[in-house]
């Protein structure tokens, strides 16, 4: 299930503005790696490039290759729809479907793909996935409910849950605790660790207690000012990013010297 | 005081009781009653509150009294002939007393439910383009002539309705139903698009790229997830817009033609509407000129409740599909 991505030389431009400079790393499957650095630093900008969600945003495009167990995701002809069925996403704010209830919102991927299901399997999926997300005790008794009725930590656990129904190699999570309390984000911190035996994970974060806690492999980005493209400063196993990293700025930024 | 007995005298130099002048001078009354007792019982503080609360009062009250005059005018003359009869005959063979309006009553709703079928799915289609799809100046270019065409005078609809028709049937007095509704979408498109428009913009867009986060491509999820989220907005903007055009005479007139016969055809003969019937009602009265402002009076009454029928199912429509939040 769980892929390894390697970046190559990646560049991101909003128009003619360039965003992110010349990114190349390599994401270990089974890992969470963390992407931290000040904001506007292009840490999101670049997240979203690896399942083609900057493409939302008018005028954004790539230069470099993304590839994801050697396909790249920018070689013509690949559907960036396809590509995010393979690469899920939790956002920064919990958006669960309003117009939906909780089971269905789990079931969102397939419902909304116009896929058929026995109601057995999806039964089952719906189990597996709030399993897999930790909500099932919480809910399983009022699946029919609206899922905007759940508390902020548990509707971020319900849009992870609905990113695994769908069955993907990677999953990407931008900030997914920032709009959340210290108890829920514990939640989902116990949650991405367990997740990590499945997928590849890569999280955005601010957070640096966070950043140490849940995960492997940690990315330093950041701008020499504004107006100039972000870059990838450091990459290298956390344990090393947080106690002897061999680049000054990264050192000043996890010691909060600066920022 | 001087103001005080002003006011009475004011009330009652009115000979007849009006509903209109009762609640107006009843407001103003208040104001000033509220003012003097608050201050000399709660002191100028708790009595300057009061009075500009009072004057808010009457401006909302100001604001209201035509909607009251209106109402109340409409039923006391309208009830009059509000009986079965007026709803299950036409004014076909009818000089003086009886008849009814049935076939305006039919006209009007085929007319105007044929100009919501044409409007409706034109409107929210380019609502849906010029939200989710439309970059640049194309949809620059719709969007300021959605906004010409709000601005078209009914009459003009009405013409070209009929210019339309006339050169396309080369029948220079060309009259059916089917282009009155086309007048009438004329002027419902636009009112569909822009506030079609406003409810898909308030679709936040997080939910979209959830969606398509979930590998969802675009165009289901605006059919499974932006249109659902904003139905009730979308309903409700198009059953304003309906109210909008129901009342339309003028472009009916040119268009649809005037009858007193029962016509259920839209595409052939003259089609009666309920505006047009009134009209027709005071502007041609016969011999009995009573009867015919009777039913004329009817007739608007009818209108207006089919108007707030209209309204009432737009909002239960708008609270059966609006997102359910509750726990």
């Amino acid at each position: 299930m769980s892929k390894r991505i390697v970046v190559d030389d990646l560049n991101v431009f909003y128009g003619s503005f360039k965003a992110v400079e010349d990114v190349t790393l390599a994401i270990e499957p089974r890992t969470v790696t963390a992407f931290i650095g000040p904001s506007g630093c292009g840490k999101s900008t670049f997240l979203r490039t690896l399942n083609r969600m900057h493409e939302v945003i008018p005028g954004a495009r790539v230069e470099g290759k993304v590839l994801l167990d050697g396909d790249d995701l920018y070689a013509p002809g690949v559907d960036p729809v396809l590509v995010r069925r393979q690469v899920g996403m939790v956002f920064q704010r919990p958006n669960p479907f309003p117009t939906m209830s909780i089971r269905d919102n789990v079931l969102a991927g397939v419902k909304l793909n116009n896929r058929r299901m026995s109601k057995g399997d999806a039964d089952e999926l719906v189990e597996k996935s709030l399993q897999g997300a930790n909500l099932w005790n919480e809910v399983k008794d009022r699946l029919a409910k609206p899922g905007s009725g759940l508390s902020g930590g548990q509707q971020q656990r319900l849009c992870i849950a609905r990113a695994i129904a769908v069955e993907p190699d990677v999953i990407l999570m931008d900030e997914p605790c920032s709009a959340l309390d210290p108890i829920s984000t514990l939640a989902i911190e116990d949650l991405i660790e367990e997740m990590k035996n499945d997928y590849t994970i890569v999280i955005v974060t601010h957070n640096m207690q966070q950043a140490s806690r849940v995960s492997d492999r940690t990315a330093f980005f950041n701008i020499a000012g504004t107006g100039k493209p972000g870059k990838l400063i450091e990459y290298d196993d956390t344990a090393t990013m947080f106690s002897k990293p061999s680049v000054q700025a990264t050192e000043d930024y996890v010691s909060g010297r600066f920022g | 005081m001087g103001g005080l007995f002003a006011i009475l005298w004011l009330s009652g130099s009115m000979t007849e009781f009006s509903l209109v002048g009762t609640v107006f001078f009843g407001t103003v009354l208040y104001a000033v009653l509220i003012f003097a007792v608050s201050s000399v019982v709660e002191g100028g503080r708790k009595a300057k509150d009061r009075l500009v609360t009072a004057l808010v009062t009457t401006a909302f009250v100001i604001a209201l009294l035509p909607l009251v005059s209106l109402l109340s005018t409409v039923v006391a003359s309208g009830l009059a002939r509000f009986d079965p009869t007026f709803f299950s005959y036409s004014m076909r063979n009818v000089v003086g007393e009886g008849g009814g309006a049935l076939h305006a009553i039919v006209g009007t709703l085929e007319v105007t439910g044929m100009a919501t079928l044409m409007s409706v799915p034109i409107g929210l289609f380019t609502a849906i383009y010029l939200v989710e799809y439309g970059r640049g100046h194309l949809a620059r270019a719709i969007t300021f002539l959605v906004d010409v065409m709000t601005g078209i005078p009914s009459i003009v609809a009405g013409l070209f309705a009929f210019a339309l028709f006339a050169l396309l049937f080369r029948d220079p007095g060309v009259r059916f139903g089917f282009g009155g509704a086309v007048a009438l979408s004329v002027l419902m498109i636009p009112v569909v698009v822009r506030s079609s428009e406003e409810m898909l913009k308030l679709v936040p867009n997080e939910l979209r790229e959830a969606s398509y986060a979930l590998g969802v491509p675009k165009w289901l999820t605006i059919s499974k997830v932006v249109l659902p989220t904003s139905v009730a907005g979308i309903t409700t903007g198009v059953m304003l817009s309906i109210a909008r055009v129901i009342g339309e005479t003028a472009p009916l007139l040119i268009i649809a033609g005037f009858t007193q016969s029962m016509n259920y055809d839209l595409f052939s003969e003259r089609m009666m509407t309920l505006p047009v019937f009134v009209y027709t009602q005071y502007q041609n009265p016969g011999s009995d000129v009573g009867a015919y402002l009777d039913r004329a009076w009817a007739g608007a009454l009818t209108l207006i409740l089919i108007v707030m029928a209209l309204n009432l199912i737009a909002r239960l429509v708008a609270k059966l599909f609006a997102p359910k939040l509750s726990r």
